[in-house]
């Protein structure tokens, strides 16, 4: 069953290879769609605020990776 | 059907299934080549027919989740699935990372298959577990493409056609040519992949944590657009960072 277990981390590295750039990103979800609704922010800002997230973990994280 | 609805779909579902399409020829052809052809097609065929399965056994019970989850946990896998690619394009593009090399990948597989034992009479199991291995993975890869990017009302369909359409591509090419197709301007592909898919992920998540879309399902093209120049401006940053000199301490000189 050595091919499954393949399969299978092959399988979790489609969507986690650098560690911290998906939680950063597991994390950015997490507070706009747990938290920032109840602090009153709309609708409408709550999806400016989601990408504009979303475009500084990439930028800040391909960065970081550059420097190393 | 409205086509300026659902263009994004099928060009990201059909950009993003050739990428893999085509890595999995590089290994059939390369076990076809290496192995044979009988055990090549076989494996192939397995693994078509077990991701038959998956599909007709997930299909419709995906369809028995409300869409407000099924977008918001296929978005966020999206989101992890598309950034990772757009990241790793980005490092790519700035020369950070080396470039995938389709001609080099099937060179390497075709010398590991080599330096196995030849197979006796009856089925060469190497040759049928390599072709199974790389047909289910790059196969999952698709279905869950299509899926993640079909996950819209009335836009599955939209996003197997896509996929069904690079399908018949790489095949032809693969038939017509005998070996990689290693002519693609990969990391292009992989950019604007990652580009399209984070703005799809993106939509999706909004949709399922209550966001108001201006414009709704146009928002999508807006997102792309916004992705397309974060990913640009990061390989700026990038090339700028990776030119930087470093002090003796190994510290950044500024």
């Amino acid at each position: 069953m050595s091919w499954l277990k393949t399969i299978i981390a092959e399988v979790w590295g489609l969507f986690v290879d650098d560690g911290h750039f998906a939680i950063a990103i597991l994390l950015w979800l997490a507070l706009v769609g747990g938290l920032l609704p109840h602090l009153g922010i709309g609708p409408v800002w709550l999806g400016i605020i989601l990408f504009v997230g979303l475009a500084a973990i990439l930028i800040e994280s391909t960065v970081r990776r550059s420097r190393s | 059907m409205d086509w300026h609805h659902v263009w994004p779909v099928v060009a990201a579902a059909f950009l993003a299934s050739l990428v893999e399409f085509v890595e999995a020829l590089t290994v059939v052809l390369a076990v076809g080549t290496v192995r044979g052809w009988r055990g090549a097609l076989a494996g192939t065929g397995i693994a078509l027919a077990t991701l038959c399965l998956i599909v007709l056994a997930l299909g419709p019970a995906l369809t028995q989740i409300p869409l407000t989850y099924v977008q918001l946990v296929v978005g966020a896998l999206l989101l992890l699935f598309g950034m990772r690619w757009l990241r790793k394009a980005v490092l790519r593009a700035a020369g950070v990372i080396a470039l995938h090399d389709e001609a080099a990948t099937f060179a390497k597989e075709t010398e590991n298959l080599r330096g196995l034992a030849l197979a006796g009479p009856g089925w060469d199991k190497v040759a049928v577990t390599a072709a199974f291995k790389i047909t289910m993975l790059e196969g999952l890869e698709v279905i869950f493409i299509v899926i993640a990017v079909g996950a819209g009302p009335g836009l599955l369909l939209p996003a197997c056609v896509g996929a069904l359409a690079a399908l018949l591509l790489v095949v032809a090419l693969g038939l017509a040519l005998h070996r990689p197709i290693a002519m693609l301007p990969e990391n292009t592909l992989k950019f604007a992949v990652g580009v399209l898919l984070s703005g799809f992920g993106t939509f999706w998540v909004g949709e399922g944590v209550g966001v108001d879309w201006p414009g709704e399902d146009w928002s999508i093209l807006g997102l792309i657009v916004g992705f397309l120049l974060a990913a640009l401006a990061a390989v700026q940053l990038c090339k700028h960072q990776a030119a930087r000199p470093l002090h003796p301490t190994g510290q950044d000189a500024s």
